[in-house]
């Protein structure tokens, strides 16, 4: 009894330390997005997206700094920032999810796991759910997630006035990726 | 011994839904996140805010064209048809070399002058890692007024049409609505009419706006000339107006006691006087093209 609970404290003990170990990050992930109209295509890129993933648990985050987007035309990112996101007052776009089906991937083992992560995408300061088919790559202490997902700025309390309308799709596809590293305190 | 070990484990129970409910992952970043910079944009909708040259630039690789347009004065009345039936014109562009240098070039139908200028933001207001809470730029322009010579029989020389602007453009976005902004200016003019007129002219500009609706603000900016150093006939420049800005252009639509756009021009050549109706009614239309995409960092 007594061998019993002391390795049952140790083992707690260590799997806290675990715990700890299994979370990953960065702060250099990449998120773009895609509008496609017949009148014309706009596209934007971050490289500065935060991200979090605990394996244990299977939650990820994500946030980004809307101010960071990068587009081809300065007057376009101008107009994204002062009309469309309002950046000033929505400084950041988060998401906060989990892995759906987290049971069925084992991301201590290497390997390429078809992932379904669930959660909530905070846009504009409006969430909203979204689930969406991902990627997660193992390799070493190495963790790598990709995903394709589309959202409506409609959704997001984003107005598109109608002199506009043709130029800013309904559906915007939105593209993730990420290398993370393990996170040590 | 037993006692001791149940409390272990009991501790342990009680540590382990507290680390594992680690509810907001990204809060792991926050003590550590490196602090970035984060540059204030969009001042003003325009580099200009009416006549006077905003707080904002050009960004690098962009092409800026710019039409400015002033009818006659108000007070032309109906035979005028209110200051319609005539058009002071400045046909521009703006080039911007990096995001805080920026060239332009223009050719104003006002004295047939062309005009270059430079400007150079070397102040960026921004928060964050860098705290700065104005934004600050220099500029300097040439014009060259190409007017017959009055008087053929002198001997004149091709500096007496040259006329040199300096000028600081200090402000602040003070909140989302709200720009403000001073202009300390001198207008050097080799040649003036008379001894009574001074060639170096000292005035202060301030300007600001107003946003009323995400594509529209309130525009307003008053030059204030030193006394004694013009003729008594020149007024301090006063201009009101809207700027409305529709994906690639921006259109300011004013009223303006002054018939130039450039600054020695509206700084020290206004006549119209808002007292009596020498008021003009003018556009700036500015249409971006993007010449050189910016490299995705």
């Amino acid at each position: 009894m007594k061998q019993f609970l002391l390795g049952l404290c140790l083992f707690m003990t260590v799997g806290l330390s675990q715990a700890e170990a299994q979370k990953y990050f960065t702060r250099e992930g990449k998120i773009s997005f895609y509008s496609d109209t017949p009148v014309e295509k706009i596209e934007a890129h971050n490289q500065k997206a935060t991200c979090v993933l605990d394996v244990a648990s299977g939650k990820m985050e994500f946030a980004v700094l809307v101010k960071a987007f990068q587009f081809e035309k300065a007057l376009m990112q101008e107009h994204f920032n002062e009309n469309y996101m309002e950046s000033g007052t929505y400084p950041k776009s988060i998401f906060k999810g989990q892995i759906a089906n987290a049971a069925d991937v084992d991301l201590s083992k290497d390997g390429t796991y078809d992932v379904t992560v669930e959660g909530e995408l905070t846009i504009h300061g409006i969430a909203k759910t979204v689930s969406t088919p991902g990627q997660i790559t193992v390799a070493g202490d190495k963790i790598s997630a990709t995903a394709k997902f589309e959202t409506q700025p409609e959704d997001h309390g984003i107005k598109i006035p109608s002199v506009v309308r043709k130029n800013i799709a309904k559906i915007v596809e939105i593209d993730v990726n990420v290398a993370l590293e393990p996170f040590k305190k | 011994m037993k006692k001791i070990l149940f409390t272990l484990v009991g501790i342990s129970f009680f540590l382990l839904p507290l680390m594992a409910q680690e509810d907001d992952l990204l809060s792991l970043l926050d003590d550590s996140e490196e602090e970035t910079t984060e540059y204030v944009t969009a001042s003003f909708k325009a580099n200009r805010v009416i006549n006077l040259h905003s707080l904002e630039n050009t960004s690098a690789g962009v092409l800026d064209i710019k039409i400015g347009h002033r009818f006659g004065t108000l007070n032309g009345g109906f035979y005028e048809l209110f200051g319609l039936d005539q058009a002071s014109i400045r046909i521009g562009g703006d080039y911007g070399i990096t995001d805080q240098l920026m060239i332009g070039f223009g050719r104003s139908s006002f004295e047939k002058t062309y005009d270059g200028f430079i400007k150079y933001k070397f102040l960026r207001q921004s928060k964050g890692k860098r705290n700065m809470p104005i934004s600050a730029a220099f500029l300097a322009t040439t014009a060259i007024q190409t007017l017959r010579w009055q008087n053929q029989d002198r001997d004149n020389l091709f500096s007496s049409r040259l006329y040199h602007t300096f000028q600081l453009i200090a402000g602040s976005k003070i909140n989302e609505q709200i720009s403000l902004q001073f202009s300390p200016t001198l207008v050097h003019r080799n040649l003036v009419l008379t001894n009574e007129e001074e060639n170096d002219v000292y005035a202060l500009g301030v300007a600001g706006r107003i946003k009323l609706t995400k594509r529209v603000t309130l525009n307003a900016e008053y030059i204030y000339v030193l006394p004694d150093q013009l003729a008594p006939e020149f007024q301090n420049s006063f201009s009101i107006g809207f700027d409305i800005e529709t994906g690639g252009h921006v259109f300011q639509l004013h009223f303006t006691n002054s018939t130039s756009m450039i600054e020695k021009g509206y700084i020290a050549e206004t006549v119209g006087n808002w007292g009596d109706g020498g008021i003009h009614f003018g556009f700036n239309v500015s249409r971006v093209f993007t010449l050189e995409k910016p490299k995705i960092k």
